[in-house]
């Protein structure tokens, strides 16, 4: 699949990552050059072998249900650029 | 067979297709990947762990619990537990998910295909497939109105398990959808799994509707409806919005595929918009959780802990105390209301206990905005009530007066009709001399009953009641006043 300046624009915008206008295109070229490198995997024969979620050997662990965290509202909102009564305060965002 | 609900538009009639995808915020005392907890109400940001906020080098721990409701729900919807299930991320960028993305199901959800059966008001019924449930993580909850400005946000809410129920595209009336969700509420609710509160967001439904010409094999495209959160306000919704798809093409347009949002004010759904400016949410494999593996041993053990389901409960109410279908229908609805049923009619006559739980109780509780738990007559008292009815103490008539006396006291009916005297003068003598006095104190209507006035028989009756206070055997009365009448 061949990247153009578009999808290079869409991808930017999804990962809300500022590309300027004269990086357009060396970004596009930069994109291509790895999507190919990485369609060489393409040349392996994966008949019948099942998708790989996980590279990791582990077992998932489960914890019990009991709370044992929370309650540190000041904490919480230590970070925050923006608070009010107890809210994190954000841009107006209405769909 | 099912009678077809369709809308006829002069010679075209035109049939609904509709889905539904159903949030259910799992019962469970912490959150899904979190340790922090998952009250309703507390104050702004209390519940919130630095899990919650995708804080860095925060890592997610499944909860064993809502795995465990999951499964329980599955069993509950007749479906496939799947062993092998896995974690993706599902990518959007939006205030209510710092991560900037949300830890749900994808590919491999943790149960597969299912059913639910549904009744309809003409007594038929009919099987709604369920697609699949996945389990994910609650958003937090973004408030507007506070600030011309500004949204405010409380993450409490995030992080709370969620299981997406999907169904099939099967549901081809209003009154499906409608008779659909109070079913699953009532089997969540039977189960634990989810309280099923619509109205506090605790069950939130999103509908896909789409119209087509009978006889059409093909689907057209289809509208979603976002966050519709009562069972009525869902079937507004796909009527209306039926409606509104079928004008369109009546009048030559097209249907382009789209998200829309319900108006409650109005009843009808709103544009929101283009499925081609929908989220690219480039869903991949969540890379701190590896996949989850269930046992047949772990899915046995929580099939042995299964509850009795509304269904089986309804047969089995039919089948041990007589019940009509629809009354056993209306006592399942929950687990509350059929315990309270059974504990009425244990050792008594279940069909009447019925009769006075679904007449006098439901309309003393609706008629003082009771619930069930906040009733002042208990079931033993009902029990009570049925047996000097069936044994003859009390006629039908007095135990209204009973009810309405256990009502206000809490007193159990054999002490109320103690008390008041209200038991049943069953005594002949006694009743034949109150009938004595009756008719010497009416001696004209005598005449007139005897001239050809026979209606007359009710009112000699009605008198002879008044004067025992309503307490005489009713059909005694009648039989000796016929003598005396002659």
């Amino acid at each position: 699949m061949a990247i153009n300046n578009e999808m290079v624009k869409q991808v930017a915008f999804l990962a809300r990552l500022k590309i300027d206008e004269d990086k357009t295109e060396s970004t596009k070229d930069e994109f291509n050059a790895i999507l190919n490198w990485i369609e060489q995997l393409q040349e392996v024969n994966t008949e019948g072998v099942e998708p790989l979620f996980s590279v990791r050997d582990s077992k998932l662990s489960l914890r019990q249900d009991e709370v044992t965290d929370g309650n540190i509202k000041q904490d919480v909102l230590k970070n925050a650029p923006m608070q009010e009564f107890g809210y994190f305060a954000v841009p107006k965002v209405v769909e | 067979m099912m009678s077809e609900y369709t809308i006829k538009i002069d010679k075209n009639e035109w049939e609904i297709v509709c889905g539904l995808e159903i949030h259910c915020q799992i019962i469970s005392k912490s959150k899904i990947f979190s340790a922090a907890s998952t009250q309703f109400g507390d104050e702004a940001n209390e519940n919130v762990s630095f899990v919650d906020l995708g804080m860095p080098g925060m890592l997610p721990v499944l909860n064993e619990h809502c795995v465990y409701q999951a499964v329980k729900t599955g069993l509950g919807l007749n479906a496939q537990i799947n062993k092998y299930s896995v974690f993706s991320r599902k990518n959007y960028f939006y205030p209510d998910q710092p991560n900037g993305y949300q830890i749900t199901q994808y590919e491999y959800p943790i149960v597969g295909k299912g059913f639910v059966k549904i009744g309809l008001s003409d007594g038929s019924s009919k099987e709604i497939g369920i697609t699949r449930i996945h389990i994910e993580q609650d958003a937090a909850k973004s408030i507007h109105d506070l600030n011309p400005k500004k949204s405010y946000i409380d993450f409490n809410r995030a992080g709370v398990g969620l299981m997406e129920i999907v169904t099939e595209p099967d549901f081809s009336s209003p009154e499906e959808a409608g008779a659909f969700l109070k079913k699953l509420r009532s089997i969540v609710r039977y189960l634990g799994t989810c309280d099923g509160n619509m109205d506090e967001g605790s069950m939130r439904c999103d509908a896909s509707i789409s119209v087509r010409l009978k006889g059409e094999k093909t689907l057209r495209e289809r509208a979603e409806i976002k966050n519709v959160n009562s069972v009525k306000f869902v079937m507004q919704a796909i009527e209306n919005e039926a409606k509104r798809q079928i004008e369109i093409y009546e009048q030559g347009g097209i249907i382009e595929q789209q998200t829309r949002h319900f108006d409650p004010q109005t009843g009808t759904t709103k544009f929101m918009r283009k499925k081609e400016y929908a989220n690219d949410y480039r869903y991949f494999p969540e890379p701190d959780l590896p996949p989850l593996y269930l046992t047949d041993e772990y899915i046995e053990k929580v099939k042995s802990e299964m509850v009795e389901l509304p269904d089986a409960k309804k047969e089995r109410f039919i089948k041990d105390y007589g019940l009509t279908a629809y009354d056993a229908d209306v006592l399942t609805e929950s687990v509350e209301l059929a315990d309270f049923f059974e504990k009425a009619a244990k050792g008594h006559d279940g069909k009447k206990v019925a009769n006075w739980i679904l007449g006098d109780l439901f309309a003393n509780l609706n008629a003082n905005k009771l619930t069930l738990d906040k009733s002042p007559v208990a079931p033993q008292m009902i029990g009570d009530l049925v047996d000097l009815i069936s044994k003859g103490v009390i006629s039908g008539k007095i135990a209204k007066d009973v009810f309405a006396t256990m009502w206000q006291t809490k007193q159990m009916p054999t002490q109320i009709v103690e008390e008041k005297g209200l038991k049943q003068v069953s005594d002949s003598g006694a009743i034949e001399s109150m009938i004595d006095s009756v008719l010497a104190a009416n001696p004209e209507n005598i005449a007139a009953y005897k001239a050809g006035k026979t209606n007359l028989f009710g009112f000699f009756v009605g008198q002879v009641m008044k004067q025992s206070k309503g307490a005489a055997n009713p059909q005694m009365v009648g039989e000796i006043l016929k003598k005396k009448l002659g």
